[in-house]
């Protein structure tokens, strides 16, 4: 094999090469799989709440580690207990057939140690922070112990939901537990209220009342977190089941039926093809059109596209070119460079080019008729040709308006030219060139 | 070139391989040969590294990253194997996409066998093959709009006149002798002028054309 000028070698080995290739799409799906996994808790081989499992995974750390920056965390100040109650309550949990993560008694261990540890020391730290924080340190951290158990049956809750539909047989277990978490939780205040006996009245009702309010946000934060995030989910259950009932909608009004007519017009090539064709440009449009399905933009009101009058060239060209194909049936490939706004003596060379198109259709004798249309600064050009039989320009009888008004005419009118190269047996071209109004910007 | 040559088809839908194979035996004559064929992106991998067909027909569309895919995964492995784009696909990006990850050409799936025979013998000769309508993303990829980002290289970023010229009889559905003789040129300028293009199109790192591809439904 003989190589050309340029090789491959050249494409390959060029600087930057790989710069300059154009990103795939952002629609394409594999592009998601790449990057770090996203962040989910998780929920088998979990101490507390999955959190630094998950982080492990997303970061692509030993899990040790997570959890050991966590216990440092809570050791300076309870930073890590906020963090991870955070991390708890706004990251999701991952879906019910995730892989299962090994659950080594060495590993969980280690990560009871962290936390009693990190707990020890917290406590320990906090003597040296002042009486205020000793004095709640001890009742905060049973406080938080409740709405870690409590959130947990949160978590398992969610599961049985999953995986039945209703509260599973874990019921009255669950609900033991959630009454343990419950009384720690209001256990831990109380201390804390107790430690505030020194305040005066008004100032302890106050304390007590906020304690409280505290109490139930904490216990009921994951239930209110769980229903906002149901209720998204609800909706976009709901946006995909109309979607899907939009497709199949489609697909039977469309495609099957234009299937059915061709099974009974399979004796008529002429006709199948003709029918094909349409099919393919509806689905097409369908698919990639402006507001089509493959686009990601949002869909305009359904057949508000249908109908209208095109407002730009490229739209107008389409347009007439489907017309052309459908009534004659043949074939158009349409090439178009650049686009512009629609005026009226553009729609005058779009319906000449149209006709050049329907005289190819007719005359030409051949199946297929190439369209290219080019958008200058001060003119569109267009051409429409054929390899069909060709005709003698001068033997062309006057009475023949098919090329003397409708082209010729036409674009004359509008301040175009029109030059016409055939010859027997040779193919026929339409040259069109049509000056614009206003040299716009595109 | 007496001996066959031997193509690859790629694409995910069987029973357009079918219908690719049958077309291109009984009308070719024994100037292609198809030596095997793939329908997913690791089969296709798979069989061109071990068959080392001289030209691969490769769909552009197809799931775990499409025709580009396995250009880039068999590009530098096997630098001399050749592609040839062959898709039902209207979208720019796809098609800009192809290109500029390796492909030496675009055809669309409507050809006639006897043209498709003729790219394929194209490519196989180093030959770029533009399809009319690659032609029309080239010509409107590459044209200079009022805020065009500015030319880094005009070697790579600019179309000459004359490439223009070609590009434009191209996408009006000349072939290449066609062109030959409307320019006054021979027929191998004209194939040196789109190979040119082609490089262009792969290399050239004009903002506009990884944008315009992207956005060109938008206008």
């Amino acid at each position: 094999m003989k190589h050309p000028s340029i090789t491959w070698d050249d494409a390959i080995v060029s600087p930057g090469a790989d710069d300059l290739r154009v990103p795939p799409p952002a629609r394409r799906e594999e592009e998601e799989n790449t990057g770090p996994p996203k962040l989910y808790r998780h929920r088998t081989g979990r101490i507390v709440g999955g959190v630094a499992g998950g982080i492990a995974e997303h970061l692509g750390v030993r899990v040790l580690w997570v959890r050991a920056v966590f216990a440092v965390l809570v050791a300076l100040g309870g930073a890590g207990i906020a963090a991870y109650a955070m991390l708890w309550l706004f990251v999701r949990q991952e879906s019910q057939d995730a892989p299962v993560h090994e659950d080594s008694g060495r590993g969980r261990q280690q990560a009871i140690a962290l936390l009693v540890l990190a707990c020890a020391l917290a406590f320990a730290l906090s003597n040296f922070a002042g009486p205020a924080v000793s004095r709640y340190g001890a009742p905060l951290i049973i406080v938080l112990a409740g709405a870690a158990v409590v959130w947990r049956e949160a978590d398992a809750a969610q599961r049985k939901r999953w995986a039945s539909g209703v509260v599973g047989k874990g019921g009255t277990s669950g609900a033991l537990r959630v009454a343990f978490g419950t009384l720690l939780v209001l256990g831990g205040l109380v201390l804390v209220l107790i430690n505030g006996r020194s305040l005066g009245l008004t100032q302890f009702v106050v304390l007590a009342v906020v304690v409280a309010l505290l109490g139930v946000a904490v216990l009921t934060l994951p239930w209110w977190l769980r229903m906002v995030r149901e209720l998204g989910e609800e909706r976009r259950a709901r946006i995909r089941t109309e979607e899907r009932a939009e497709i199949a909608a489609h697909l039977h009004d469309s495609v099957l039926q234009t299937l059915a007519l061709i099974q009974k017009q399979s004796e008529s090539p002429r006709e199948v093809a003709r029918l094909a064709r349409g099919q393919e440009r509806q689905l097409r449009t369908w698919l990639y059109g402006p507001d089509g399905y493959g686009r990601k933009s949002v869909p305009t009101e359904p057949g508000a596209a249908e109908g209208a009058e095109p407002d730009t060239l490229g739209a107008a060209l389409e347009q007439a070119v489907s017309e052309v194909e459908d009534t004659f049936a043949i074939e158009v490939e349409q090439v178009a460079v650049g686009d512009c706004e629609l005026d009226d003596r553009l729609r005058a060379a779009v319906q000449a080019t149209r006709e050049a198109m329907v005289n190819a259709a007719k005359h030409a004798g051949v199946r297929q008729v190439s369209l290219y249309a080019e958008v200058e600064d001060d003119a569109v050009a267009l051409f429409v040709r054929d390899r069909g039989a060709g005709f003698d320009p001068d033997a062309v009888s006057e009475d023949r308006h098919g090329v003397a008004d409708s082209i010729k005419g036409r674009m004359a009118r509008n301040g175009g030219e029109v030059r016409i190269r055939t010859g027997l047996g040779e193919g026929t071209e339409v040259q069109l060139r049509m000056p614009r109004a206003v040299v716009a910007g595109r | 070139m007496t001996d066959a040559v031997r193509v690859f088809l790629v694409d995910d839908h069987a029973l357009f391989r079918a219908g690719v194979r049958a077309e291109l035996e009984s009308i070719s004559g024994g100037e292609v040969e198809i030596i095997g064929e793939a329908g997913s992106v690791a089969e296709a991998v798979a069989g061109i590294a071990k068959l080392a067909p001289a030209v691969v027909l490769l769909d552009v569309h197809m799931p775990d990253g499409g025709g580009a895919e396995v250009l880039r995964r068999v590009h530098t492995e096997q630098p001399d194997v050749v592609f040839l784009a062959l898709s039902v696909s209207d979208a720019a990006e796809d098609v800009i996409a192809v290109i500029r990850a390796g492909a030496r050409g675009y055809v669309t799936k409507t050809i006639s066998s006897s043209d498709l025979v003729g790219a394929i013998k194209r490519v196989a000769d180093g030959d770029a093959v533009f399809s009319p309508r690659l032609a029309g993303f080239v010509l409107d990829a590459f044209a200079d709009r009022p805020g065009a980002a500015p030319i880094s290289d005009p070697e790579l970023d600019l179309l000459t006149p004359r490439e223009r010229d070609v590009l434009r009889l191209l996408a009006r559905g000349y072939a290449y002798k066609e062109i030959a003789s409307e320019l006054f040129i021979s027929v191998k300028t004209v194939e040196t002028h789109v190979s040119s293009v082609l490089r262009k199109t792969q290399l050239s790192n004009r903002y506009e054309l990884s944008r315009w591809a992207t956005d060109r439904r938008l206008v």
